[in-house]
């Protein structure tokens, strides 16, 4: 990979403990592992329906990909041509080089409002860069208005998946977290799903019409109009989008699609793959502000631009948080997204967090898969997800020096390239006849036998048979 | 016809019953089998553990030990999915054009044993005779890098006296993954669990798959359990007669 002076690297929350580590942990949680098998276990049945009855759907794909890959290779362009169309209609455009930039130049729009509370749409990019705990710093409280997201603020929590973020939680403890942590509810609250979506309800109303400053994301920009598009479930983002007085949408630099005229393609790739629904409750567009509104766009690099010089890794940028490739994950629907560490979990954080922070941030978790191949055959933008983790699990390995592990790889391999010494090798197998009984395998032997080599190899029976 | 066999290293060291079933099946059809000597491995395992550059002595190696093979027959469809989809694309990479030629050729001459069985020799009932309980796991490289199907069921169902069973959740990993099994091996072992379960709740007395590595992980598993199931790979039940 070619990398240029002063490329910024991604900061923010994109990163966490190992792996192996923090999913040893996840795997123990008996209460978890039955939350995430039945979500997954639902979701990925509605996605296979919605999307077996759409006899386009590898033709939508292709599309998908093809019109993502046309944005990565003209990104300049494209992003020019939407700040300038942002900017005709009285948008005003801010450009970040990174997580702590996007946080700096947010929080210093907040402050000028003297606002003390600010309302937000769910947003992937404002966890990425960690924008409520800034503004926090800044005696601002941001209140998350995703019924999920709201969930894990409420919880003191971190958000476990893209789509659902408490997708861990069942809504027993839902109703605890409420009981326990929202103002003026109920305290009879019971868990039917009725009654907690009425308690958020209640809550959320109060900030709609009180708090004066939005904060969004966008699930896609649009380079021709300056068009921004939030795809949601609830219209609790559309309430943000459209009643404050000032309206802040931090936007990664690759959110974009060229034309008006692709929002065709990518919303109905979306829904279909995330939740598993023909079309989402409400899509909300906006071009420029709405009358009487101050609206802002920040822009965000954070690692994007050093993930799009690598041509093997760039295909993660084609991503629309869909979580197909999570739901559909059999790692992820064990260990859940917090064993992940990032902002993104699952098969495509597995390939996006460490390329937006440098591999050496993040070195566990292009490991963090058995390759299955699940994830890209679900994948609506087709990214080949296995291939990618394969060439990241290169970039941590010669980011290293000679670890025991590359000098037995490196024995093994010039055993392997010459029949005669593998052969040689092979047959050393006999005499392990007598310590794979008694030797474990570190991580093998806890759970499955070792195989017994056998008294011939193949190779010695089909010589002295023959 | 004359078919080499690429045997595989772990059929080769460890398996070598899988290795003769292949052989003693093709045979049986009446065809010639070769074993060129100078094969070792595909080198996948270099591949993705993240070692692709160490991996392309390996691949030379292969793509040299079966130069003059007309077919050339896996019985695995994971050695055989790194043969067709990685060794033109790492040679190409680490700047061997020639070999990532080479390689492209050999892999249009590869296939996994139900592939050249269904697809080559348009046979589904190769005369076998097994009357046991069986479930069969389709391995994830063979659905979804080499896309087999249903051939490997087609195949079994074809067996006389064979009771197959379904296995649920069939198309879920089993949790091998190569070296992922030691450096996530409480992730591996959660996955390796549910699939035993799914082995167990279908009374079978065999677990059937195409890939011996595969079977190893599930197989050893089901032994530390000391369940009874046998793990047998699909050539052991296709060469099996009365």
């Amino acid at each position: 990979m070619t990398t240029f002076l002063g490329m910024p690297a991604g900061g923010g929350n994109l990163t966490g403990e190992p792996f192996p580590q923090a999913a040893r942990e996840a795997l123990g949680n008996a209460q978890l592992r039955r939350n995430l098998a039945k979500a997954t276990g639902t979701i990925r049945a509605k996605r296979a329906n919605v999307v077996g009855e759409l006899p386009d759907w590898a033709q939508l794909r292709a599309a998908g990909a093809a019109i993502k890959d046309d944005v990565l290779a003209n990104l300049d362009e494209y992003l020019l041509r939407f700040e300038e169309a942002l900017t005709s209609r009285g948008t005003h455009v801010h450009w970040a080089r990174d997580a702590e930039e996007a946080n700096r130049i947010v929080t210093d729009l907040v402050r000028a409002t003297g606002t003390r509370e600010v309302i937000k749409v769910k947003s992937m990019a404002t966890v990425e860069i960690g924008l409520n705990e800034a503004l926090a710093d800044i005696g601002v409280h941001a209140v998350e208005t995703d019924l999920a997201e709201l969930i894990v603020q409420l919880g003191k929590d971190k958000s476990s998946h893209i789509l659902v973020p408490a997708i861990h939680r069942n809504r027993s403890e839902i109703r605890d977290i409420f009981r326990r942590e929202m103002p003026g509810v109920d305290p009879g609250l019971t868990d039917d799903p009725r009654a907690l979506a009425e308690a958020a309800r209640r809550h959320l109303r109060h900030k709609f019409m009180t708090v004066d400053v939005a904060i969004s994301g966008a699930n896609f920009g649009v380079a021709e109009t300056g068009s921004l598009v939030v795809v949601e479930s609830e219209g609790n983002g559309r309430m943000c989008l459209t009643l404050p007085r000032t309206l802040i949408s931090v936007v990664g630099i690759e959110k974009l699609v060229p034309r008006w005229q692709d929002l065709e393609v990518f919303l109905q790739l979306l829904p279909r793959s995330s939740t598993g629904e023909r079309m989402n409750p409400y899509t909300s567009v906006w071009t420029g502000p709405t009358e009487g509104q101050t609206s802002h766009v920040v822009l965000v690099d954070n690692g994007r631009t050093a993930t799009l010089a690598d041509p093997d890794g760039r295909a993660a940028l084609r991503c629309i948080r869909c979580s197909a490739c999570l739901n559909s994950c059999p790692v992820y629907e064990r260990t859940g997204g917090h064993a992940y560490g990032s902002t993104y979990p699952g098969p495509i954080g597995a390939v996006l967090s460490p390329q937006l922070t440098g591999v050496d941030r993040n070195p566990t978790l292009p490991f963090a898969s058995s390759l299955c191949g699940v994830c890209y055959d679900v994948c609506p933008v087709a990214i080949d997800i296995p291939s990618m983790l394969v060439h990241l699990r290169e970039r941590v390995v010669s980011a290293k020096r000679a670890t025991p592990e590359s000098t037995a790889m490196r024995a093994l391999a010039w055993a392997m390239s010459d029949a005669r010494r593998w052969r040689r090798l092979v047959r050393l197998g006999k005499f392990g006849r007598l310590a794979s009984r008694h030797v474990p395998l570190p991580g093998w032997s806890t759970a499955r036998d070792l195989p017994q080599p056998p008294k011939e190899t193949f190779r010695d029976w089909w010589e002295s048979s023959r | 016809m004359r078919v080499a066999l690429f045997v595989t290293c772990l059929v080769d060291g460890l398996f070598p019953d899988v290795g003769k079933a292949t052989v003693r099946l093709l045979e049986r059809l009446g065809h010639e089998v070769v074993v060129p000597p100078a094969q070792t491995c595909c080198g996948q395992m270099h591949i993705n553990t993240g070692y692709p550059g160490q991996a392309l002595p390996v691949i030379r190696n292969h793509v040299e030990a079966f130069e003059h093979a007309d077919v050339i027959v896996a019985p695995s469809g994971s050695c055989a999915g790194s043969v067709r989809h990685q060794h033109a694309d790492v040679a190409r990479k680490h700047g061997d054009a020639k070999l990532a030629e080479a390689a492209a050729d050999t892999a249009k001459r590869t296939y996994e044993l139900s592939e050249f069985l269904v697809d080559v020799l348009g046979v589904t009932d190769v005369g076998a005779y097994f009357p046991h309980r069986v479930t069969y796991h389709p391995t994830c490289h063979s659905l979804r890098v080499l896309k087999v199907g249903d051939r490997p069921l087609r195949l079994l169902r074809a067996v006389e006296g064979i009771d197959l069973v379904e296995l649920p959740a069939a198309d879920t990993c089993c949790g091998f993954g190569g070296t992922f099994a030691l450096k996530n091996s409480d992730t591996s072992t959660a996955m390796l669990g549910d699939k035993m379960s799914a082995v167990l709740s279908t009374k079978a007395g065999v677990l059937t798959a195409g890939d011996s590595s595969c079977l190893m992980h599930i197989g050893g598993g089901l032994s530390r359990l000391r369940s009874g199931v046998r793990p047998l790979h699909l050539a052991q039940i296709l060469e099996h007669t009365r």
